[in-house]
């Protein structure tokens, strides 16, 4: 029962959500602790030592082993594909993936140009739906392309809509809906199974009894 | 794409440096006198194998494939596994040696990484395959030998996880009613996604009893008991016998003094498509992959035209040196330092240490341009230098 458990989380608002669910869970963590700065913070007193990383990269640091478990938005985990358990859904951080554009948009073109930042989650899509298209790789401010030009429209996770709209885009098609998602290392899950399984117990519970307010 | 600079390899090909070398070659030579005093015997095939034979059996990707062609224009395969051209030694050159057989290999294997470093694309694996033996004897001596070798190799907190495809299978479609339906509760399993698994079910026009038989099928991880629970689950028939059979197998197992690293797991899937029976995997602390993996796979030596039963495992030579870690017993490294006028002074000295087991380098002094340099690369250097006799040890 000795073993700390090492847990990827995604910076910034996520974390903050995340480390909110654990504290109600029955895990310690101290007051304050989310506004740290650092990237490895141990919490000794709940057995759980959190490393903090980009939103995207959760999944690789659970797959590689250098974290047990993580929490990572289902869109990283589309995108991604790594070889990781996704156990839980904890049902924060909703959103969607969509697909949108100009609304006075020519969508006929030999060649459409999607712009994404889920390149993978954007050409399975299409694929599936029997259109062929192009996708370019954007880092961020994804609304810009169709607005200057560069793709015809785009995919990206779409929360209250906001930002479409102000930006005089409509929303064309929805991909999937997405929350955080509870993964784990396919190793550690064997080798710790008594404390992920306590640990995924208590989320899944807390889960489940605010599901029913 | 620029001409590759003169440091760079191909992706995920690496060297293996003599001191890495060395303790590859120290838990491998451990590993290998264990199989071979279990009555196993070593071969070795080819590394390059048809693409229509050995590529299409084995449970690699296609896309993982290393592919090249030969002078006719025949697809060729570096070897992705040992198992599939292993069935195939046994249903051609060895197709009159009455089954069973144990055979036993050691070599590498290539997968090409689809995405970012990290991963070998060839690496070493040392196995072993118990082919034309489907009794739980067989499991059980399988199941033992991995764990006694994972023991001599040094490494001592280990888990062996052992899980059961027959038996999920027949449940999802015990339950389920048709192939499509079970197909698709299998897929969420296979990609590990419990959560899309559990919405699924959840969504299912099922009694609530069938429904809680889906989900409960998730928590069937743990000691012996896990085989109580599963037989709640009101299993068939054949999945009756299967947990029977993991009962014995269990027993056997305790036989052996194996049971102690044993837990079950009917979550376990194993990305090897073709075993059908149970599937087990060793995972050890601090690494973050299973370090040695294997399975009953009963249909694959039907493919090479010589059907049997079979079961076997593979080790990952790479996991199992990082497990180990940085525990040095190399062999002590000596030097005979000498000049040409002691050169017969030196050889004979050399030979009597040679003799005793030693490594000795010998180097003339001459040939060095940085004595300092040089002889901080040895425990133990003698110095045959100038023309006094005896010599001088630092």
């Amino acid at each position: 029962m000795s073993t700390v458990l090492t847990m990827a989380m995604p910076k910034g608002r996520i974390f903050e959500e995340a480390v909110e669910l654990l504290r109600q869970a029955g895990y310690p963590l101290p007051p304050e602790f989310e506004e740290s700065r650092k990237l490895i913070i141990d919490a000794p007193e709940a057995g759980l030592r959190f490393i903090l990383a980009k939103p995207m990269d959760v999944p690789t640091y659970v797959e590689h082993g250098v974290a047990d478990i993580g929490i990572a938005g289902k869109d990283v985990m589309l995108e991604e594909e790594r070889d990781v358990y996704e156990v839980l859904d904890l049902k924060i951080s909703e959103c969607y993936l969509a697909v949108a554009g100009l609304p006075d948009g020519n969508y006929q073109k030999a060649a459409p140009k999607i712009a994404s930042k889920y390149p993978n989650v954007a050409s399975h899509y299409f694929r599936e739906q029997g259109q062929q298209v192009e996708v370019i790789k954007l880092n961020g401010s994804i609304e810009l392309a169709p607005l200057i030009g560069l793709a015809d429209r785009i995919v990206d996770i779409v929360s209250t809509g906001r930002t479409l709209k102000e930006n005089g885009l409509i929303e064309l098609e929805k991909i999937a809906d997405i929350t955080s998602r509870l993964i784990v290392n396919p190793a550690s899950y064997r080798l710790h199974a008594s404390r992920i399984n306590d640990l995924v117990e208590r989320m899944r519970s807390l889960v489940e009894s605010k599901e029913e307010l | 794409m620029s001409k590759p600079f003169v440091f760079e390899k191909p992706a995920g090909m690496r060297d293996t440096l003599p001191a890495f070398y060395q303790k590859n070659e120290e838990i491998k030579n451990t590993i290998k006198k264990e199989m071979e005093s279990w009555g196993y015997q070593f071969i070795q095939t080819p590394t390059l194998e048809y693409h229509d034979t050995v590529g299409e059996a084995s449970a690699i990707l296609d896309q993982q494939l290393f592919k090249l062609l030969d002078m006719e224009g025949k697809t060729l395969v570096l070897r992705p596994d040992m198992t599939a051209p292993i069935a195939r030694v046994v249903s051609s050159s060895m197709k009159n040696v009455a089954y069973p057989l144990r055979l036993a290999y050691n070599s590498p294997v290539f997968r090409a990484q689809q995405r970012e470093g990290g991963r070998p694309a060839e690496f070493e694996q040392v196995g072993i395959e118990l082919i034309g033996e489907g009794t739980a004897s067989a499991e059980a001596e399988a199941l033992a030998l991995m764990t006694e070798v994972i023991k001599k190799s040094g490494i001592h907190s280990f888990t062996v996880a052992v899980g059961h495809i027959g038996f999920v299978q027949e449940l999802l479609r015990d339950i389920l009613g048709n192939e499509a339906r079970a197909g698709e509760l299998l897929r969420y399993l296979n990609e590990k996604n419990y959560v899309g698994y559990t919405s699924h079910v959840k969504q299912l026009p099922l009694s609530s009893i069938d429904t809680q038989r889906l989900l409960k099928l998730l928590d069937l991880r743990g000691g012996i008991e896990v085989l109580d629970e599963a037989s709640s689950l009101n299993p068939k028939e054949k999945g009756k016998q299967t947990l029977k059979e993991l009962k014995s197998l269990y027993k056997l197992l305790q036989e052996y003094d194996a049971a102690k690293n044993i837990v079950f797991d009917f979550t376990l899937f194993s990305h090897m498509s073709y075993y059908t029976g149970i599937v087990f995997e060793g995972y050890a602390a601090g690494i973050g992959a299973p370090i040695a993996s294997g399975g009953r796979y009963d249909e694959l030596l039907s493919r090479f035209e010589r059907k049997a039963p079979a079961i076997g495992f593979a080790i990952r030579m790479d996991y199992f040196v990082e497990a180990l870690g940085n525990k040095n017993n190399q062999m002590k490294r000596q030097c005979i330092l000498y000049t040409g006028e002691r050169r017969k002074e030196a050889l004979q000295l050399a030979r009597s240490k040679r003799e005793e087991g030693g490594h000795v380098v010998m180097q003339d002094l001459s040939g060095v341009e940085n004595v300092d340099e040089f002889s901080k690369r040895f425990d133990e250097i003698h110095y045959l230098i100038g023309s006094q006799q005896g010599e001088d040890i630092l």
